[in-house]
């Protein structure tokens, strides 16, 4: 390519750069949905069910529409005509917009108020009377995995499918795998531990609410919709799919997004039922969650039941895993659904050799959907391996990190090192990283500390994990899977794309496909960019979530913008640089293999003192009469970046906590982390990332508890019901990290997104069954809250294990 | 109902239902949507502003219990235009990812130290315990409230943990 150098003096890439979207945010001046008033807004409440699973036997809404300011009140036959939701991976039963004739879990949307302002309509909903029968529901995982009653009595089967490996469902893989695991278990020498846990539901709670905005426009046949989603392509898609609409005529924005952890990365029901309200009435239609809204009717994460069993020798060598598992799919699967167990399956013998037979079934239950929560999948697969090598640790009698570490791919099969699926995965180097994290954190010391305490009586635990992630999706191939996007009219799925524009004064734009909810896209783009460019960060303006101006990007999820986006936007400015390198080759009469790029501008190799700014780069290029003959004007790009594979970053984490034996509390005293995610473009943002992931693996190991009750209810409509921890309730992290960069891409970045969250929350509990192991505890099921802790304590005690 | 009060320094005076929250006062009638609504219930705080010199959750008082008061909301923290030490160590520490939870955490936070102008971490972790983020683990929000101590008592600020090279 023209110019052929890459010169940066500014250093801007894996420097601390402090964010760009940071002043507007801590002013109160960022715009987030909520915060819209268009003129002639009209309002939006949801008539919910009250029950978990009940025949609707009338909707009687005359009251209602009787109410002052009141416009309309919707019910299923209203929106028939427009099918269920739009949904990607439309396995199982979909969702209908409104529900009909049955409801099949609590929260499910009966019917829609629209009205003049927001408290109106909250009191017209609560004026609709519907008169349901009340049916009995399906709850319990192992009930509704039996079959005993049908959650959809159209369906012959509540299961809708099996996660199972070898390598790509290949049977006779499978039955070698199983083979192999039952020859170790019937020799002499090993010794097989097995355990039942729960991985449970989790409710994602970002602390903004969704909110969306329609606006149908009937002069121009088009919606411009706002919403707090993590996917402005895909809702722009799925709103045309709905509507019969092509893709110019909807506008689909996305401003600042408060939160996001995957639940913002659905498109909704009340997103389709806005923009047919605006639609019908010719308004601008809101609709804003309340957090009872967010609890009952935004997905859920997680919800497993499954068995662990490993077998090994005495030495630490492990023959075999299995993985048994039922995962909730809830009432209805949405856009991904089904697919979140798939993610784990990935990953479901994390950093290790041996064999392993990982088999999921995805069940209907009268509950929320479950779909991607932070990790999606991937904690959850992590959670049960990681359980399972301390318990055979704690079986033989070894060091948990040495049996780890006896077990790892070793580094030098990479390159060409695959998951027990056989799926190819890019780089690691597992006993370099936990090697680290020991030596950073003193375990040797930290073990002895620990014994010392126990002769004390007190319990004290220290608790490992490692853990593989697959993320950075990619590869676009997924696509040849059935991962296709085109549900949403978006068919090119797992690519990304960024476009960059020197603008006549030599400032960039930088228009993004992916959006952020508080990842810090503008800062670390502006970083990519001014990298290749010698653009000041501070000269570049990053711009994303407007499908009327972004290019082509599925969304920020799956740790995968940095690595797929960013890494489009890296070659969007290289091809920026060969151009600008051929106008600067004009301006200054010299070749363009000669110009470097510095300290904002382009000189001639050798002579820096010769400088033209990127102002004069730029107004050559807005000036086409003035150039070369066979030049174009402007002075733009946009690239497409197809990863090749998904990337795979890895970790230790190493918890050390005391337990209260009295009370069953439990105390985290430190949290000491070693993750790789490849390259760094910003080490303050990552380990921001790694902090808050942190947070949420360890709100699930000690605090959060998103199960229903049998009765189908759900008793965690707000946050005194639904703990999130708090600033009292963590200490401050220890975080480390040893890098790795992929060979995936260019920048060399796995992502980082949900590394901690993969990785803690089975740290946690390692390390309160370790201080629970003197008492003869060997399993207590997550959130650890003290009532739950202490009944394990006594149950041991009973149990006389304690002399 | 009629409700006069004083926000940011500037005289309001509006019609409300009696049942109008302040927050949305704030956010609806005043057009200042720097204030947000994350649960409803009191509990996550992002509603947090200053009346009358002390912290209140805006989305538990009706707009008329703030009948004559003093309201400071994050719109109104960064006087002359100049950001309030608080606010500055939000950005100078990474105290915010998402930003949805900061104007309330860093009003909150302003009202710690005006209560405790040398905090512990202790001291700021359940000076904060009213306040939910989910994004930051609060790791990065004590640092961004010690810095902001450090520079209301004069002090220069701990230097940051990248700054010692700690990773």
């Amino acid at each position: 390519m023209g110019g052929g150098v890459v010169v940066s003096t500014t250093s801007v890439l894996g420097g601390v750069v402090k964010r760009r979207e940071d002043p507007a945010l801590i002013r109160g001046t960022g715009l987030y949905v909520d915060d819209l008033q268009l003129p002639g807004m009209l309002h939006v409440a949801f008539v919910r069910s009250p029950y978990a699973h009940a025949r609707v036997v009338s909707v009687d809404a005359s009251d209602a529409e009787g109410m002052a300011g009141v416009r309309a009140v919707y019910t299923a036959a209203d929106v028939a005509h427009l099918g269920d939701l739009v949904t990607q991976v439309a396995v199982g039963k979909l969702r209908p917009l409104l529900a009909g004739d049955k409801v099949n879990h609590l929260g499910e949307a009966v019917a829609m108020v629209v009205a003049d302002t927001r408290y109106g309509a909250r009191d017209a909903a609560d004026a609709v009377d519907v008169e349901y029968d009340p049916l009995d529901p399906v709850i319990d995982l192992k009930e509704a995995a039996s079959d005993a009653a049908l959650v959809h009595e159209d369906m012959e089967s509540n299961v809708l499918l099996a996660w199972e490996g070898g390598p790509w469902g290949d049977e006779e893989a499978i039955a070698a795998t199983q083979q192999a695991i039952a020859d170790a278990k019937a020799q002499d020498d090993t010794v097989s531990v097995s355990f039942e846990a729960v991985n449970q539901r989790l409710l994602p709670m970002p602390i903004e609410p969704r909110s969306v905005v329609a606006d149908w426009n009937v002069g121009y046949g088009r919606f411009t919709v706002h919403s707090s989603t993590q996917i402005a392509h895909a809702l722009a898609g799925g709103i045309a799919q709905t509507f019969g609409l092509s893709l110019t005529d909807v506008r689909c924005i996305a401003p600042e997004v408060g939160g996001g952890f995957g639940c913002k990365l659905n498109v909704y029901n009340d997103e389709i039922l806005v923009c047919f309200a605006s639609q019908q009435l010719g308004r601008p239609v809101k609709f804003t969650e309340t957090r009872r809204d967010a609890a009952g009717s935004t997905i859920h994460g997680r919800g497993w039941v499954a068995t662990a069993t490993i077998t090994g020798t005495g030495d630490g060598q492990i023959l075999g895993y299995e993985l048994d598992g039922i995962a909730d799919m809830g009432a209805y699967s949405q856009n991904f659904t089904v697919a979140i167990p798939f993610l784990g399956l990935f990953v479901g013998a994390g950093q290790y050799t041996f064999p392993t037979h990982w088999k999921v079934a995805c069940v209907h239950t009268h509950t929320m959907t479950t779909d991607a929560y932070r990790g999606a999948g991937r904690p959850e697969a992590a959670y049960y391996l990681e359980r399972a090598i301390d318990a055979f640790a704690r079986e033989i009698g070894m060091d948990p990190a040495e049996v780890r570490r006896k077990n790892f791919i070793p580094a030098d099969k990479f390159p060409g090192a695959a998951t027990h699926i056989g799926f190819p995965m890019d780089t690691g180097d597992y006993e370099t990283n936990l090697d680290a994290l020991l030596e950073t954190a003193g375990y040797e010391d930290l073990k002895a500390e620990r014994d010392r305490l126990r002769t004390e009586g007190r319990l004290v635990g220290l608790g490992l994990a490692t853990y593989v992630e697959v993320c950075g999706f990619g590869p676009s191939a997924l696509v040849d899977l059935g991962f296709s996007w085109a549900a949403y009219k978006i068919p090119s799925g797992f690519s990304g794309s960024g476009l960059v524009r020197v603008q006549a004064d030599g400032t960039a734009s930088v228009i993004i496909g992916t959006g952020p909810t508080g990842q810090g896209h503008q800062t670390a783009w502006a970083q990519i960019v001014s990298n290749q460019l010698g653009i000041p960060v501070e000269n570049i303006r990053v711009s994303h979530g407007d499908t009327a101006e972004s290019p082509l990007g599925i969304g920020t999820f799956g740790s995968r913008s940095a690595a797929v986006d960013g890494s489009a936007t890296y070659e969007a400015a290289n091809k920026v640089r060969a151009k600008a390198a051929d106008l600067a080759a004009h301006l200054l009469e010299a070749s363009a293999d000669d110009i470097m790029f510095a300290d904002g501008g382009a000189h001639v190799a050798g002579s820096p003192d010769q400088q033209v700014s990127w102002s004069d780069i730029a107004t050559l290029a807005y000036q086409p009469h003035r150039l070369p003959e066979g030049m174009e004007g402007g002075l733009e790009a946009h690239a497409v970046f197809s990863p090749g594979n998904a990337t795979w970053p890895f970790g230790s984490h190493l918890a050390l906590v005391e337990v209260d034996g009295d009370t069953g509390d439990v105390k985290l005293l430190r949290y000491i982390a070693m993750d790789d995610c490849g390259n760094v473009i910003n080490p303050m943002i990552v380990d921001g990332q790694i902090h808050g992931g942190l947070a949420q693996g360890i709100g699930q190991a000690m605090f959060e508890d998103g199960d229903y009750e049998a009765d189908g209810n759900l008793l965690k409509w707000s946050f005194v019901e639904y703990p999130l921890p708090t600033s009292a309730d963590l200490p401050s992290f220890e975080l480390h990290r040893t890098v790795t960069p992929t060979d995936i891409n260019p920048l060399g970045v796995k992502g980082i997104g949900e590394a901690g969250t993969i990785g803690s929350a089975q740290t946690v509990v390692n390390a309160v069954v370790d201080a629970l192991s003197p008492l003869g505890v060997t399993h207590v099921d997550m959130p650890l809250r003290p009532k739950r802790v202490w009944e394990a304590i006594q149950a041991a005690k009973t149990n006389g294990s304690v002399s | 109902m009629h409700v006069s009060l004083t926000v940011n320094g500037q005289r309001a005076v509006t019609d409300v239902e009696p049942r109008t929250l302040l927050v949305h006062l704030l956010r609806e009638e005043l057009g200042l949507t720097g204030t947000h609504v994350g649960c409803d219930t009191s509990y996550c705080g992002a509603c947090t502003v200053i009346l009358d010199g002390k912290t209140v959750k805006s989305c538990t008082m009706l707009a008329v219990q703030a009948q004559g008061a003093e309201v400071t909301t994050i719109e109104g923290l960064a006087a002359n235009g100049d950001l309030h030490p608080v606010q500055e160590g939000f950005w100078e520490r990474h105290g915010l990812q998402c930003g949805f939870c900061t104007p309330g955490m860093i009003m909150s936070a302003v009202g710690l130290l005006s209560e405790n102008g040398s905090p512990s971490e202790d001291e700021i972790r359940h000076g904060l315990e009213g306040n939910l983020c989910r994004c930051t683990g609060y790791h990065n929000i004590v640092r961004a409230v010690e810095y902001a101590a450090a520079k209301m008592r004069g002090e220069e600020p701990p230097a940051a943990e990248w700054e010692e090279g700690s990773s």
